[in-house]
């Protein structure tokens, strides 16, 4: 067998709370980052991405404090970041017991902070975020940056080189077109993505069916899919998803 | 019981504690070679580079102390770069002296195949040797993140998964044991490595 190809629950964090709240597995408590990342696990997540979008520096603390407590009763691969700026937060994330980092806004600002971490803390640590959306005119998959807000003079591809050459030892690559549509992963995206880098590439945004995630393994190459509502509302159950990716021949951890 | 987990300043050591912990077994981070020829079980941990690593070890002056405990018995695991350091060497930034604790050495896994590296994810487990350290892993998945993989002969291999390459992921060589994956992120089936551990210190401890 292969490498099994990861299924990514994403979750929103502010404040130390996962916000929206998560509507499966009868939860006590819909906010509160324990409970939800051990039903996840208990549903056979193979990682959990949580996303800071604390905008104080308190916020910021108290989501340092929830990995740690997060990272004492669940035992899976755990990658965070939001608004991660130095070195520092980079520290301590990993320190509170996260295994990667991930980059955006940072990294396009100052690309070194790349490098920084992944020779503190090893490439597998530090993943380079990506928000694209493609520009007809220019004929390019265009980089955006704070959250999606501000477009920058870079091309996807070749800005997912850079930070590979950096030191990035995977990507997690969101389509701004197919994000919240539910209409699928942008394939096309990740093909071209596969064609100028090596690193293990995750896809974010468009997930609304299980056809999908088989169109995103199989056609676009990647090796983990995130998602977000489909999971929290139970639209999508995670085992019956696996279970039906596995009978499609995609290895799967059940 | 006592076990230690010998501190060389090595990665995330305390996502180790925590999951020991969580298994109700509590385990003491140490530099101490006293500790640790003291020790009924000793964990190596280990995130990073092998040169580095065996750098440290050697400024801390914990190899001779790694060395004698494992003569006299005392059962080891070691966990991903901590497993790589049993062997001899490692061709990691040149040549590196290892542990010499199982014969064999560590090479980078193969570049331009289709297999990315590192290996980064959840793998099949095939176990050849059944015992207790293996019982809880066979034919299941457990999550690993390595560039480097051992080289050795098939009777240490306790269990392997394909990665383009045989890669042993549970060495056994007597009472030294490596698991090239992360038992500390490998949910249930890893936390069963762990209290497959505990149960082999126990016994040593009521054999002696």
């Amino acid at each position: 067998m292969a490498l099994a190809k990861r299924i990514v629950p994403a979750l929103d964090v502010k404040n130390g709370r996962v916000v929206k709240g998560i509507n499966f597995l009868n939860l006590q408590d819909v906010g509160d980052p324990v409970e939800i990342a051990k039903a996840y696990q208990d549903a056979g997540a193979d990682e959990l991405v949580f996303l800071d979008i604390s905008a104080t520096l308190e916020g910021r603390t108290t989501m340092i404090d929830m990995i740690e407590r997060v990272s004492s009763v669940v035992f899976m691969p755990l990658t965070a970041g939001g608004g991660v700026t130095d070195l520092n937060g980079i520290r301590q994330i990993i320190k509170a017991g996260a295994d990667k980092v991930f980059l955006n806004s940072a990294a396009v600002k100052q690309p070194k902070l790349i490098l920084q971490g992944a020779e503190v803390f090893g490439s597998q640590a530090i993943v380079g975020a990506i928000d694209a959306k493609w520009d007809e005119p220019a004929g390019i998959y265009r980089v955006y940056i704070a959250g999606g807000t501000k477009p920058t003079d870079l091309n996807a591809l070749t800005w997912a080189q850079t930070m590979v050459d950096y030191g990035a030892g995977e990507l997690l690559v969101t389509s701004m077109d197919a994000d919240g549509t539910k209409d699928g992963y942008d394939v096309k995206l990740y093909q071209a993505l596969n064609d100028v880098v090596k690193v293990p590439i995750v896809a974010s945004g468009g997930a609304g069916k299980i056809q999908d995630f088989t169109e995103v393994f199989q056609d676009g190459h990647v090796d983990a899919a995130l998602a977000a509502s489909v999971f929290h509302y139970n639209e999508i159950a995670i085992p019956f998803l696996k279970q039906q990716l596995y009978d499609e021949g995609i290895p799967m951890r059940r | 019981m006592s076990i230690v987990i010998v501190d060389y300043g090595a990665g995330n050591v305390r996502n180790v504690i925590k999951a020991m912990a969580y298994v109700g077994l509590s385990a003491k981070l140490t530099q101490n070679p006293t500790d640790i020829l003291s020790a009924d079980g000793i964990v190596i941990p280990g995130v990073g580079a092998f040169k580095s690593a065996m750098d440290q070890i050697n400024d801390y002056q914990l190899l001779k102390p790694i060395q004698q405990a494992a003569k006299k018995g005392i059962p080891i695991l070691g966990v991903c770069l901590g497993m790589q350091l049993l062997f001899d060497s490692s061709t990691e930034f040149g040549q590196t002296t290892g542990f010499g604790l199982i014969p064999g050495t560590v090479e980078q896994l193969p570049k331009n195949t289709p297999f990315k590296v590192p290996q980064m994810g959840w793998n099949q487990n095939n176990v050849s040797i059944n015992n207790v350290m293996t019982s809880g892993i066979k034919d299941e998945y457990t999550y690993f993140v390595h560039s480097y993989y051992a080289k050795t002969e098939a009777k240490y291999i306790a269990a392997s998964v394909d990665y383009g390459v045989i890669v042993p992921s549970l060495v056994i060589k007597d009472n030294i044991i490596g698991a090239q994956f992360h038992p500390e992120k490998s949910g249930d089936v890893g936390l069963r490595v762990w209290q497959a551990f505990a149960t082999l210190v126990q016994e040593k401890v009521a054999s002696s």
